[in-house]
């Protein structure tokens, strides 16, 4: 049997296969928490808005007075409006993935008690729950009479749109219609329900809690002016937008453009998400690195071992072994002291992902990854013996007969 | 007692043992090349990693004000009218209990600090208008900091008090605005206001900017934005409440407010920070004292209701408290190590195989008299010769790493340098490395028995 022959080999190579078995573990530990890590920054990056991003930019303006609002406002919006292939313009206080305005926290009884968490509120004004093409999934969209003016930080006593995951959060498996919340002295009872509606960056709940939002209709006024939704054809908009910062000065010659916020929706989410892509995409380069140096390795210590058993290769091809045997021999050596090594990495894994639970919002490994890294790891493996075993199996068994 | 000769003679002795060992090691590197550059190889991969990450790490995590840091303090107290044993202070003031606390000037130096966006025009310089970010401050801030002037100075503290319409400005603003000469004396139009420009600033990077940390706790380790750039204009308190009292940011607000109505100051809004330096553990005591007796007295007063949870950390105990590392930042470090400790693994599994290919060699040396020392030592030279080269290969694996952080979407990505430190770090940490490594293969090595190897050949 040439198990036994293997393992009785390895009990001579102890320290060798001990410390290639640690390399495969630590790899193995890495590559599934890793790859864990990738999987999950990519869900994170396609979080679905649920609005019209190809169709959607924000104009922002700064430097007025909350006196001048209401003047602006109607400025903008004449003006904003009268570019050709403009669909339409409407005041909002920002947009998913825009600049994170209106985060607050809200309970589910009036006297402030039962604490529900941080949600993002758009306070938006008429026109704009069409613009962005929220998808209602239950009640109704805001009316004309829903929109109304804003008191502290809102209205203060709303009809609102809310997210389904918002929902869901807040009334677990009860109709959230007609449902109530409160922030402060603020009252708000839900109209609708949106299937989706990502609030402009994840809250302190973590990337769970992005589309935790609130969609409030509002008048424009004192403290709602400046930011404007446009809505154009996804292939005029970029001209649209371009058209929209040259007519600014002109509208509005005493505000300043903020270059920097004014972009396409689609631009804003590309910027937002830009991090994590460059995050998974380091991932995947240490990944490719780690599996290379852990091959480079295990063909080193191959290649010694080959060196080192020339002369009982020959032995046993001289007396009867044929080269498939040796062959084998050599793959099934390295499939052993991978598998030590991945069972003993499986452990490594789970301690990893433990520690990475404690140092960020993260959560359990799923069982899934282990199978994969595993298989990753043993075709790795395999792969890297592949030219060693093969030297090994050429070797003649005339070899048997040299003394040096 | 050994003679100095002897001594001498015994240093010429290691010394010459060293510079054949040396010799030894290259030869024997030079026999198995395949084997030499893979081990080279997979150190100089683990050290660039590594290196890559401490070097952000390092930078991300150092003092903002190195030799002042120990000195500045942030005193925070809970306005909250709400009775709540278990409430920890928010991250800023509310404009009462800054003013009362700034007021008493009971530190060696103070300094409040709010930020605005303000709307800045030059009427000198033929450019549209600005939107500055901008630091409402008092005068302390200059000298505390030790914030480094091209032109010019600070205002004082009776400009705080008379609200003078004086500013500083930014290396950047002034090379934006003024080609970068000195415009000290010049005018400034913030909002419908003209300041006097008193002070111009030299290029300033505080990282993080440590003035702007707030809030860290809440972000998910998003804390990048913190390692930007400084605010451009400077201006008094007083002078900013004045010129642009809509324009002030506040942190959050523990009751109903309307922005539109009700100013600031009278607003149940945190949007202050307080800054104090006390030069001794004696001051530090006392104004702990201090500022709990002030809550105590708000307390009696009925203004606020906790008044037991008062804190002051130092700037860099702050820092800690608001994580300021990009949680990204350290995950790469995490992953970089990981790295490392493979290669390591690597390392040593080839070093064993390289060492015990040679034990018939070593045998021979052991048979002419080599002790076992001799060959350990023979065998940890070569691998610190493997460090050694793997740290330079680590090195410039480095520096493209960097290149590649500079290359990143990140508000520090400018600042990621190699310094002469981290440089020497990297030559250390190679060879500390390989002669980690090589110390178990080195152990098996000399461990050979020299009977046995001489009968074989």
């Amino acid at each position: 049997m040439q198990f036994r022959l293997i393992l009785a080999a390895l009990r001579k190579h102890r320290l060798a296969t001990v410390l290639i078995a640690m390399e495969i573990a630590l790899a193995c530990a890495v590559l599934c928490n890793a790859g864990f890590l990738i999987a999950q920054r990519l869900e994170l990056t396609r979080v679905n808005s649920g609005v019209d991003e190809a169709s959607l930019a924000v104009l922002q303006v700064g430097g007025f007075d909350p006196v001048q609002s209401g003047d602006l406002n109607a400025r903008m919006l004449a003006g904003l409006r009268a570019i050709p292939g403009m669909q339409s313009v409407s005041v909002v206080n920002t947009v998913p993935f825009g600049i994170a305005y209106g985060n607050t926290g809200v309970t589910l009884d009036a006297a402030g008690k039962h604490f529900g968490g941080v949600v993002g509120l758009y306070l938006d004004g008429p026109g704009s729950f069409e613009a962005l093409g929220l998808t209602l999934v239950a009640g109704r969209a805001p009316t004309a009479e829903d929109f109304q003016p804003m008191d502290s930080f809102a209205p203060k006593d709303s009809q609102v749109v809310v997210s389904r995951t918002l929902a869901d959060h807040l009334w677990p498996g009860a109709s959230p219609l007609g449902k109530e919340f409160w922030s402060g002295s603020l009252h708000f009872r839900v109209i609708g329900v949106v299937a989706h509606m990502a609030r402009p960056g994840a809250g302190e709940g973590g990337s769970g809690t992005i589309e935790w939002s609130v969609f409030v209709p509002t008048l424009p006024g004192d403290s709602l002016a400046g930011t404007y939704l446009l809505r154009a054809d996804p292939g005029d908009l970029p001209r649209v937008l371009r058209d929209a910062k040259a007519a600014v000065p002109k509208i509005a010659p005493d505000v300043v453009l903020d270059h920097d916020a004014s972009r396409r929706v689609s631009d804003l989410r590309e910027r937002y998400f830009r991090s994590d892509r460059v995050m998974a995409g380091m991932m995947v380069g240490v990944i490719a690195a780690l599996l290379g140096v852990t091959a480079l390795g295990i063909v080193g210590l191959a290649s010694f071992w080959v060196a080192q058993r020339r002369k009982q290769i020959g032995i046993r091809r001289a007396i009867g072994a044929t080269r498939g045997d040796i062959l084998r021999y050599f793959q099934i050596e390295n499939f052993l002291i991978v598998g030590f090594g991945i069972a003993l990495g499986m452990v490594l894994a789970f301690g990893l992902n433990l520690i990475l639970m404690t140092q960020y919002e993260l959560p359990r490994l799923p069982f899934g990854y282990l199978p994969i890294g595993a298989a990753v790891l043993w075709a790795l493996g395999q792969l890297a013996v592949l030219a060693p075993a093969l030297r090994a199996a050429n070797v003649p068994p005339v070899v048997a007969t040299r003394s040096v | 007692m050994p003679s100095i000769a002897a001594m001498g003679r015994s240093y010429r002795w290691g010394d010459v043992m060293f510079g054949y060992y040396v010799d030894l090691a290259l030869r024997s590197l030079k026999r198995n090349k395949a084997l030499t550059v893979l081990m080279v190889l997979a150190i100089a991969v683990g050290i660039g990693a590594s290196m890559t990450t401490l070097t952000v790490m390092n930078l991300l995590s150092g003092d903002p004000l190195p030799g002042r840091s120990a000195h500045i303090y942030y005193p925070q107290l809970d306005p909250s009218p709400d009775a709540n044993p278990k409430h920890q202070p928010w991250d800023m003031l509310d404009y009462r209990s800054a003013m009362d606390l700034w007021s008493a000037r009971r530190a060696d130096r103070q300094a409040l600090v709010a930020h605005a966006t303000l709307k800045l025009r030059a009427p000198s310089v033929n450019q549209p208008p600005l939107l500055v970010p901008s630091l409402a401050t008092t005068s302390d801030f200059f000298g505390m900091f030790g914030v480094p002037f091209a032109w010019g100075r600070g205002w004082s503290a009776g400009d705080d008090a008379g609200h003078a319409r004086v500013a500083v400005i930014s290396d950047d603003l002034n090379r934006k605005l003024f080609g970068g000469e000195n415009s000290v004396g010049r005018t400034l139009m913030l909002k419908d206001s003209d300041v006097r420009i008193v002070g111009v600033l030299k290029p300033w990077r505080p990282s993080p900017v440590f003035f702007d940390v707030a809030g860290g706790r809440f972000s998910n380790g998003d804390t990048a934005s913190f390692y930007g750039k400084t605010e451009d204009v400077f201006l008094p308190l007083g002078s900013a409440q004045d010129i642009a009292p809509s324009d002030l940011q506040w942190f959050t607000c523990w009751g109903d407010w309307d922005p539109g109505r009700q100013s600031l100051a009278n607003a149940p809004c945190l949007w202050l920070t307080l800054w104090v330096e006390l030069d001794s553990a004696a001051k530090v005591a006392g104004y702990r004292d201090f500022l709990a007796g002030y809550a105590a007295q708000q307390k009696s007063l009925g203004r606020i209701a906790n008044a037991g949870n008062t804190r002051m950390m130092s700037l860099m105990e702050w820092l800690d408290f608001n994580r300021v590392v990009p949680g990204d930042v350290r995950l790469q470090a995490w992953l970089a190590f990981a790295f490392l400790a493979i290669c390591l693994c690597n390392t040593v599994g080839l070093l064993l195989a390289k060492f015990l290919r040679r034990s018939g060699e070593i045998g021979v040396r052991r048979a002419l008299g080599a002790t076992r020392r001799a060959v350990f030592a023979q065998c940890l030279v070569e691998a610190g010769l493997i460090g050694l080269v793997g740290g330079v290969g680590g090195w410039l694996l480095s520096l493209f790493g960097l290149w590649l952080v500079r290359r990143q979407p990140v508000q520090y990505a400018d600042l990621a340098h190699l310094d002469a430190s981290m440089f020497f770090t990297t030559f250390a940490l190679a060879v500390a490395v390989s002669l980690l490594a090589g110390a178990l293969p080195a152990l098996r090595a000399s461990r050979v028995a020299p009977g046995l190897q001489l009968k074989v050949l």
